[in-house]
């Protein structure tokens, strides 16, 4: 029977020769992954799975990344108790602030412990993004959180597809942010709810890496299970480069069944911008009126590449951020920090009046670092605009890519970064 | 096993920030994350909801965050069972997870009003509006489901399947 690349994944981790929509599988898990928020309740319930120790030590992640570095005693607490299992189980991928940190689905894969084939869970939604090396890959509870830790294995619904056609080139200025916006504003948060995207067509050969995981982490933002791409020469360079583990790469059927399928021609995406408060109220950049905004976020899971970082430097260099807005840049790992210094990128930030901070989640989710007041508007290269995500109910997130951002930090208001120069 | 209690609805894409937001998980205590349970769009559900009640809501209810704190806050805060016309898949599967009862119904999802009284019967999935009468039925759990929640969660679960 045709299966998809994700129903491929599942049945070699299922130990099956195939498997189909709708079946219920157990699976052997290459990785499992948890922050400091979801982490401490993972903990609470690893008792009830009845093993003393972690499956593997090597392949569970435990990242302090959303309210660290502590933002308060109680996030102490809960940062205290995911370092203290760490040691007391002796796992080996464990990121410390400062040392090795970052937020979770930028270091993962600059670590190298995600890979081609694998099959990984995670307690964040965000754990999608690993389908940008062609990994199946989904977020999760806590409670599965401790299942994966305790026993390598959990329970999946096999899902079923929807194929995303990829053809043409991007025109300047636009980018894998923009892509997946527009699908989302196609398809609707609930669009692909169960069901996994899986890209395909000669257009994909065009997105980077750094595109493909902003793509991949959007995914859940259309309901997704799972985001994934194919394998290709830019993938397997990448994984080589940052020391992953032997790639296993599987592809879709040609004759694969699909749900349905989109065809995006990358020559037609304009720079697209998501209005409050669902990541689905998209709007292209000529669309928009007016809108003057407070507060600019360029960093975070979705958006805090070093790519992110030069197309936002690129923009800003030499100008100044408008005397009425707030601009605050996160390099998303300890990496992307000291390459950013090195590029003199962090200098461009600082000379054009941008706060710039050492990695982590922070203002995403209205942790910290830039929380909005009531009435406050805020263009984010973030993944989520919900009601009171950023801070007041009565605030706003704009989401957009770097390069709207950043022109947007200079203008003022919402801009395209063709009006800046 | 069955639930009875006084509804409390919401719309379409109620998400998990909205449920329960991100300021308040520097803790795992959910008795206290009940306290601000719906508070982002329903600041008088914490204080209004007394033990049993139901929640009602639309379409893709508990997108967006993997936080297992929001199902396991509205448990905490009473709630006995949410019927909507979708779930998340994340929020689908932590509930799951943490026996919180949900039932997946858009005929009950549209026809019950904020404030009816309603019954629930898991193993039918009979659900009775006691208001106006009228009677929903919900797609059962397919038989894994139905084991796992019988067994009383995931942990329960893949003890008992690792003693087999």
């Amino acid at each position: 029977m045709a299966m998809t690349m994700t129903q491929k994944i599942l049945a070699a981790h299922a130990g099956k020769r195939e498997v189909h929509a709708g079946e219920l599988v157990m699976a052997k898990l290459d990785l499992v992954l948890g922050n400091d928020i979801t982490t401490p309740v993972a903990i609470g319930e690893f008792p009830k799975f009845g093993r003393e120790s972690v499956f593997d030590k090597e392949k569970i992640a435990l990242v302090p990344d959303h309210f660290a570095p502590n933002k308060d005693i109680k996030a102490a607490t809960q940062c205290a108790t995911m370092r203290c299992f760490a040691k007391a189980q002796g796992i080996k991928n464990y990121f410390e602030v400062g040392h090795d940190c970052g937020v979770e689905h930028a270091l993962l894969p600059e670590k190298g412990l995600v890979t081609a084939g694998d099959c990984i869970i995670g307690a964040d939604s965000h754990t999608c993004t690993y389908g940008a090396v062609g990994a199946f890959s989904t977020g999760v509870g806590s409670t599965d959180m401790a299942c994966g830790m305790a026993t390598g294995e959990t329970w999946f619904r096999v899902p079923s597809a929807i194929k995303v056609t990829v053809n043409g080139k991007f025109r300047p200025n636009v980018s894998g942010k923009d892509l997946i916006l527009h699908l989302i504003g196609l398809i609707g948060v609930d669009g692909a709810r169960y069901q996994s995207l899986e890209f395909a067509g000669e257009g994909i050969a065009e997105l980077t890496m750094d595109d493909r995981f902003t793509i991949a982490n959007m995914a859940i933002e259309a309901g997704a299970k799972n985001g994934i791409f194919p394998v290709d020469a830019r993938t397997l360079d990448y994984l080589k480069a940052h020391g992953a583990k032997e790639p296993v790469v599987y592809a879709a059927d040609e004759d694969a069944k699909y749900e349905r399928e989109v065809v995006i021609d990358l020559c037609e995406l304009e720079p697209t911008v998501a209005f409050p408060h669902l990541p689905e109220n998209t709007k292209k950049i000529g669309e928009i009126g007016e809108i003057k905004i407070d507060q600019v976020v360029i960093g975070s899971c979705t958006n805090g590449r070093i790519g992110d970082m030069r197309i936002a430097a690129a923009i800003m260099k030499g100008k100044k951020v408008h005397p009425d807005v707030r601009c605050i840049v996160i390099p998303a790992t300890q990496r992307v920090w000291l390459e950013s210094m090195r590029e003199g990128l962090l200098e461009i930030f600082a000379e054009a009046g941008c706060v710039v901070s050492t990695p982590t989640c922070g203002p995403c989710l209205g942790g910290y670092m830039g929380i909005l007041a009531k009435g406050e508007k805020c263009v984010a290269t973030t993944n989520r605009n919900f009601v009171g995500r950023m801070g007041h109910v009565e605030s706003e997130i704009y989401l957009a890519s770097p390069a709207v951002a950043a022109a947007s930090a200079i203008a003022g208001k919402i801009a395209a970064p063709e009006e800046v120069k | 096993m069955k639930a009875e209690g006084k509804v409390f609805k919401y719309g379409d894409n109620v998400d998990t920030d909205v449920i329960i937001p991100a300021r308040y998980l520097n803790t795992p205590d959910m008795k206290e994350l009940a306290k601000h349970c719906m508070e982002d769009i329903d600041s008088s559900f914490a204080a209004a909801v007394k033990e049993g009640d139901i929640m009602v809501a639309g379409k893709n209810f508990g997108c967006g965050s993997s936080r297992e704190h929001a199902p396991a806050s509205i448990k905490a805060a009473g709630v006995s069972c949410v019927i909507a016309s979708t779930f998340a898949r994340i929020f689908y599967r932590n509930a799951l997870n943490i026996g919180l009862p949900i039932l997946e119904c858009p005929e009950a999802a549209a026809a019950i009003e904020a404030g009816d009284t309603v019954s629930v019967d898991f193993e039918t999935g009979v659900i009775v509006d006691l208001a106006t009468g009228a009677k929903f039925r919900a797609e059962p759990f397919p038989p894994f489901m139905q084991d796992l929640i019988a067994a009383g969660g995931l942990g329960a679960y893949m003890s008992r399947r690792a003693a087999e």
